[in-house]
């Protein structure tokens, strides 16, 4: 109705603009309806930027509108008021939880430009065809479904994506070099009585278990079978350490948002903690030290996509996969691996990055110059390299994604009585 | 046409019924009820199951976190009752002109007219190991080492929430106060009554029903806060809040309602064995 509306009336305006208008009514019409869509996003603080919001109004006319929320709240979110949103940004381990709602929408894979240029992890679930699957939610074991509207994800790649993946990287443990003056190599250190007063781990269960189980791993104390998936006793056993732990005083404090966790940092309150990326360059650029130390154990990754919720539909639903389009198209990418995440098409991020950025980051090269963050902090000085060096080497030692597992809730309650023992 | 004085006196009571059946009695209800349901991880089921309540009575952690619920608001209201009275006596009694009294009062209640959060996070960086109080008693030569315990642990907690409901204190009790007949006090001094006796025999009786219902305000503004013992402990202490906060944060609604039934009964409990003490109906 209102494509014909606008039609006739450029029609009857004027002679030169009739002509072009009914020869091409199809673009015309998209420009001016497209200022009218609103998509409403919401998702983790870490994608959720408001330079992306301004930039998607000016390359692509429409409005994105975004809320940040933490990671449980996104979940229920997701999972409870399907109409507040349009898209979701989230991660992997809450589409597990999330996609069985039927909430959401599958994604025609034929639809998306640069498909074929996604990283072998969310696809087959390999970086390299050597590579071996890590434990957890690996991204690929929810990728994908075998029709729209199935609520059980396919074993394979097929051509109905459940999120389009658009950002990840590869997390371990942030310390303060200039406080614990030796070098940190190990997850285990975490638990070290040294540090007793002076460490923190993450209060959100479902990442921080998996911190837990890296560090009783390395201590030697427990062998999982899957991390990602414990067994009941299991879950006892981790978390009979960690209270022993906490007892004896060995956490300063928990923090669940990324401010607490920099702010803990950057205060010395804490010296070695669950950190995450965008984190250490916070506290870097206020000038105080800090590294992502690469440890021998591996890291624990996480992975974030868009996902479409399933009430939408026409245009803007075409609105949403231009906007998906658009994101894997580069800009979008290099504005988030100069923060120090990958990005899902690295090669098309390459052409928004300068030779010196794209080294240092996706190459571990040495800086040939300053590298500045996308907000304009200097993180690095000409000569250093990135903590885990290059792309394959950081994400080829993934040791578990982030997880929901089977006893779920079991963990869950485990978790809460760790908070409060 | 003339109702009879029955039919306007039940119209006359329909507005407020209806407000109160909407907004106060379904809601509770409705958490009744659903503290017997079921949940799965990202959904919940009606059903009738206890087994909400027999988790939450047959697990020790609930038990230690109810009774650090107690601790936290037993201290609490010992400490605003201390600081509330002294400041309310100052204000009522020792203040002699009217305008200086309300200019004070006045002055007791800016620091309130900020956000409570910042109120309470405002202590983080001054308690901290590096923080203002470390590193000036340690400049002051008091200490050698940082305090650790300043911050993250109940002192901190105590301390915002003293910081944070201390006024809830003061208010009633200055009200309170202010009623005093001074020719009661005036009669106590004339028979000789020292100005402690004063205080113990006259000031402090009269006073009982502002007392009590300062001690309502604060023990149940405590007993169900969760942000201040989350960011005051640095997420390492909890209450019943918390675990309420908890649950529905990870979609366990069946459990946080059974949680702030619990709650809301043992606060009934504590309100109504308070209010044998003192009749605060002469008060209102």
């Amino acid at each position: 109705m209102s494509k014909m509306r606008y039609s006739r009336r450029s029609i009857l305006k004027s002679g030169a603009a009739a002509v072009a208008a009914s020869t091409l009514p199809a673009p015309m019409v998209w420009a001016q309806e497209i200022k009218d869509i609103t998509l409403r996003q919401f998702g983790t603080g870490v994608s959720n930027l408001n330079e992306v919001g301004q930039k998607v109004k000016e390359d692509l006319g429409f409005t994105l509108e975004m809320t940040a929320l933490d990671s449980d709240s996104v979940t229920q979110r997701a999972a409870t008021q399907p109409d507040s949103f349009d898209i979701a940004d989230i991660e992997y381990w809450i589409c597990k939880k999330v996609w069985p709602t039927g909430n959401l929408q599958a994604m025609d894979t034929s639809k998306i430009k640069n498909y074929d240029k996604i990283v072998g992890i969310f696809r087959s679930g390999k970086l390299t065809p050597e590579s071996t699957i890590a434990q957890g939610t690996a991204p690929h074991t929810v990728g994908f479904v075998e029709e729209p509207g199935a609520t059980t994800f396919a074993d394979q790649e097929t051509n109905w994506m459940t999120l389009i993946p658009t950002i990840y990287n590869a997390d371990t443990l942030g310390i303060r070099p200039d406080l614990i003056n030796r070098p940190i190599n190990t997850w285990a250190e975490l638990l070290n009585p040294e540090f007793k007063g002076k460490a923190s781990i993450l209060d959100i269960s479902s990442i921080g278990i998996m911190d837990m189980a890296m560090v009783c791993e390395a201590m030697g104390e427990i062998q999982y079978g899957d991390k990602g998936n414990m067994t009941k006793e299991e879950i006892d056993a981790t978390f009979a350490i960690f209270t022993e732990a906490k007892r004896a005083g060995q956490f300063r404090a928990f923090w669940k948002t990324f401010d607490e966790s920099v702010n803990l940092m950057a205060s010395g309150e804490v010296v070695i903690q669950s950190m995450w990326s965008p984190a250490i360059t916070a506290v870097k650029s206020r000038g105080i030290p800090c590294v992502y130390q690469p440890l021998k154990e591996g890291y624990r990754s996480w992975g974030g996509g868009l996902g479409l919720s399933k009430s939408l539909s026409g245009m803007e639903l075409d609105a949403a996969y231009e906007y998906i389009n658009w994101y894997l198209d580069g800009w979008v990418g290099g504005f988030l691996m100069r923060q120090g995440y990958y990005s899902a098409v690295p090669e098309t991020s390459k052409n928004y990055m300068s030779e010196n950025e794209w080294g240092y980051w996706f190459e571990g090269k040495e800086a040939t110059g300053e590298i500045t963050s996308p907000f304009g902090d200097v993180l690095a000085q000409a000569g250093e390299t990135r903590d885990g060096g290059s792309f394959e080497e950081r994400m080829g030692s993934v040791a578990c994604w982030n997880a929901v597992m089977d006893e779920n809730q079991y963990m869950v309650r485990k978790w809460n009585e760790f908070i409060a023992a | 046409m003339a109702m009879s004085r029955h039919v306007t006196g039940w119209l006359q009571a329909v507005p407020l019924t209806v407000v109160l059946g909407c907004f106060l009695i379904a809601p509770i209800i409705m958490i009744v009820v659903v503290s017997f349901w079921g949940a799965t991880e990202f959904s919940i089921y009606p059903a009738f199951q206890f087994d909400n309540y027999s988790y939450l009575f047959g697990s020790a952690v609930v038990w230690k976190v109810f009774f650090a619920t107690f601790k936290y608001a037993f201290i609490t209201w010992a400490f605003t009752l201390a600081i509330g009275f002294t400041v309310a006596y100052f204000l009522a009694f020792h203040v002699r002109t009217q305008s200086m009294q309300i200019a004070l009062f006045l002055l007791c209640t800016i620091p309130f007219w900020t956000s409570n959060i910042i109120r309470m996070i405002s202590w983080i960086p001054f308690l901290g190991r590096n923080g203002i109080a470390n590193s000036t008693l340690i400049s002051w030569g008091v200490i050698d080492e940082p305090l650790e315990w300043l911050l993250y642990s109940d002192f901190s907690v105590i301390l915002a929430f003293v910081h944070l409901y201390t006024l809830f204190m003061v208010v009633p009790i200055f009200n309170t106060m202010m009623r005093i007949d001074r020719s009661l006090i005036e009669a106590a001094v004339d028979n000789g009554a020292t100005a402690m006796q004063t205080l113990r025999h006259v000031i402090l009786p009269l006073t009982k029903p502002g007392i009590m219902i300062g001690t309502i305000f604060v023990v149940t503004l405590v007993m169900g806060d969760f942000i201040t013992v989350r960011f005051m402990s640095g997420s390492q202490k909890a209450n019943v809040g918390r675990l309420i906060s908890n649950d529905i944060s990870l979609l366990q609604y069946p459990s946080a309602a059974a949680t702030s039934v619990v709650l809301l009964i043992t606060v009934l409990i504590v309100i109504g064995i308070l209010l044998r003490f003192v009749n605060i109906r002469k008060e209102l």
